[in-house]
């Protein structure tokens, strides 16, 4: 079934802080417009009969592959911080999510 | 040697081993021709100069002592820049990775160094990969070298830019939706979409996990069939690559083509939506086919307008999942300053990612959500199987399809500014074979009345590359398109 109602402001600033990015007044603007042309443009997809049809997200037919469980070198500890923003003590750093009780 | 463009990788090896020709000479002419012309095609992003020549020297000691070379060494090339390369910055063409230094080598990559040939530097291109024109970009846009008022075509625009510029021999780029075959087909070169699966992407910066497909751009067919042969197979690190053996590509290609059958759809020769020079410059290419054997037949595949939206569905809703790795905190840019961790994120990923950038991220996000899923990605998906289901009936009938790249010659810098989804449309000849996972060569056909270049591709079945390089290989011994140059190098006589 197609969604046939243009994307408003409030749903692009909603899906925006859903994925972490900010936008200007303008960029909301411009979004609107440009993520409603493009959604427009997927209802196309909405005239095709799917009734019974299996969806496809592997097409090569692999199924469930795993790999032996075991330990091996990859990466030392200094190279997997070393484009880390900042780190401190082998970790790395960023602001706690949690606030302190005073 | 005046010319090197004349000659294949396997040719130009054979020159290093006789002594005729150094890999220093061929680093050098590379590097020649980037700062001659760099400036104008802004191909590359970063150079990797000091240690290809060190490489080089190093092998031509090995020359001098008599060893034996192994195949692909000495050989000058490039990759996309969305290949992690071991102490060689990789931004994905945006700026959210401006600094990144990989810590490791892509398979891909691994697998060409292993084989000897020699990095010299990355390649502009839409940033993660995200485009048809390379504008795009962070960073700048890649001029075509046919007319540098023209896109290269993208994502891979600085790859293909390269390879025709003679900015070292090849260039290892990826696929996700037409990113190796649009932007071979606006510079005049041959680019291979392998299947699914064929080679590894681990290493090489997601977009859409389901349909990203790495290969090679080059001069020649006979040389992707060489290149191909170094870096398809499984690999332990990347869980969707299929154990299974890979050809002796360039012994294949030579194998007759006679009696093949090639299907020419006819919802890629429409009456309207393509330039009439491009499509009569393919169906002249189809009789060239038929003079060397193959029997021609019209074939019909109905669900064709729906790959436009099928890809870039499936396409979004992964790059929403994909992206949210950058974080500001593993690696990747972080904002100056921010009161708490969601501001960090927020003004981190706002102040490091391109607006096309942001604006698939967050078409995917809406896709995935509540109350959309099943009219988006459920019916992209379902709509997907269809279109696996079609190509399956097609090939059980022809063995291969002929089709145009691009429905236009490379268009101007700035044409589709502003409407993201007018850029979109670009790519709906080269849609199809993403998200049902087959292979595609696209080639050199000819040139417009302007002398622009024109490209068509060939598709087959998954895992038909080696059917695909034979149709290539041959018609590029009956033409000569691919051995034109830009006139931008017949002025200044290089």
């Amino acid at each position: 079934m197609a969604i046939t109602k243009r994307i408003s402001k409030q749903q692009v600033k909603h899906i925006a802080k859903l994925a972490r990015i900010s936008l200007s007044k303008e960029d909301v603007e411009l979004f609107q417009k440009q993520l409603g042309d493009i959604i427009e443009y997927f209802n196309l997809l909405s005239e095709v009969d799917t009734e019974g049809v299996e969806e496809v997200s592997q097409v090569t037919g692999l199924e469930n592959v795993v790999r032996k469980d075991e330990v091996k070198d990859f990466l030392s500890q200094k190279h997997a911080l070393s484009n880390a923003p900042e780190t401190e003590d082998g970790f790395f750093k960023t602001i706690s999510p949690f606030k302190q009780t005073p | 040697m005046n010319d090197l463009r004349k000659f294949s990788i396997r040719k130009v090896h054979e020159f290093l081993q006789q002594g005729k020709l150094s890999s220093e000479e061929l680093v050098k002419d590379a590097f020649h021709h980037i700062e001659k012309y760099d400036t104008t095609i802004k191909a590359f992003l970063t150079l990797d100069k000091e240690r290809a020549y060190a490489k080089a020297k190093k092998i031509d000691k090995k020359i001098a002592h008599g060893f034996e070379l192994k195949s692909l060494e000495g050989i000058p090339y490039s990759a996309k820049d969305i290949f992690c390369t071991k102490d060689v910055r990789t931004t994905a063409g945006s700026k959210i990775l401006e600094k990144f230094i990989p810590p490791y080598d892509a398979t891909v990559i691994k697998r060409m160094n292993e084989a000897g040939a020699i990095l010299i530097g990355k390649n502009n291109c839409d940033a993660f990969g995200f485009g048809s024109s390379t504008e795009n970009s962070g960073y700048f846009t890649t001029t075509n070298p046919y007319d540098v008022e023209r896109v290269p075509g993208g994502s891979s625009g600085g790859s293909a830019a390269a390879v025709a510029m003679g900015m070292g021999v090849c260039s290892v780029a990826e696929d996700t939706g037409g990113s190796i075959r649009q932007p071979s087909a606006f510079c005049n070169v041959s680019g291979i979409k392998v299947t699914y699966g064929r080679v590894s992407r681990y290493g090489a910066i997601e977009y859409g996990s389901s349909l990203d497909s790495v290969g090679h751009i080059a001069r020649t067919i006979e040389d992707l069939a060489l290149l191909l042969e170094h870096t398809a197979g499984y690999d332990e690190h990347d869980s969707t690559t299929l154990d299974k053996d890979v050809p002796r590509y360039t012994e294949e290609m030579k194998k007759s083509i006679d009696c093949i059958q090639i299907g020419i759809p006819k919802e890629y020769f429409p009456d309207d939506g393509i330039d009439n020079e491009v499509k009569q410059n393919v169906l002249e290419a189809a009789k060239i086919f038929e003079k060397l054997g193959c029997h021609l037949e019209e074939i019909s595949l109905p669900h064709t307008k729906y790959a436009v939206s099928v890809n870039y569905l499936a396409g979004i809703c992964e790059v929403s999942a994909n992206l949210a790795r950058y974080d500001g905190i593993r690696f990747g840019h972080r904002t100056e300053k921010s009161k708490d961790l969601f501001e960090q994120y927020t003004r981190s990923r706002s102040e490091g990612f391109e607006d096309e950038v942001k604006r698939r991220i967050m078409l995917g996000t809406y896709a995935l959500s509540a109350g959309y899923f099943d009219a988006y990605y459920k019916k992209a998906m379902q709509v997907r199987s269809i279109l696996k289901r079609e190509m399956e009936e097609a090939f059980s009938r022809v063995d291969v399809i002929l089709s145009p790249v691009a429905p236009t010659p490379p268009f101007k810098i700035g044409a589709h500014k502003g409407d993201p989804l007018s850029m979109w449309l670009e790519d709906v000849f080269t849609m199809t074979l993403n998200p049902t996972g087959c292979p595609g060569l696209a080639l050199p056909s000819g040139f417009s009345k302007e002398g622009l270049p024109i490209g068509m591709q060939i598709y087959g079945p998954q895992f038909s590359e080696a059917l695909l390089f034979r149709l290539g290989y041959h018609f590029q011994k009956e033409t000569d398109y691919h051995m034109q140059k830009p006139d931008i190098l017949n002025k200044n006589n290089s």
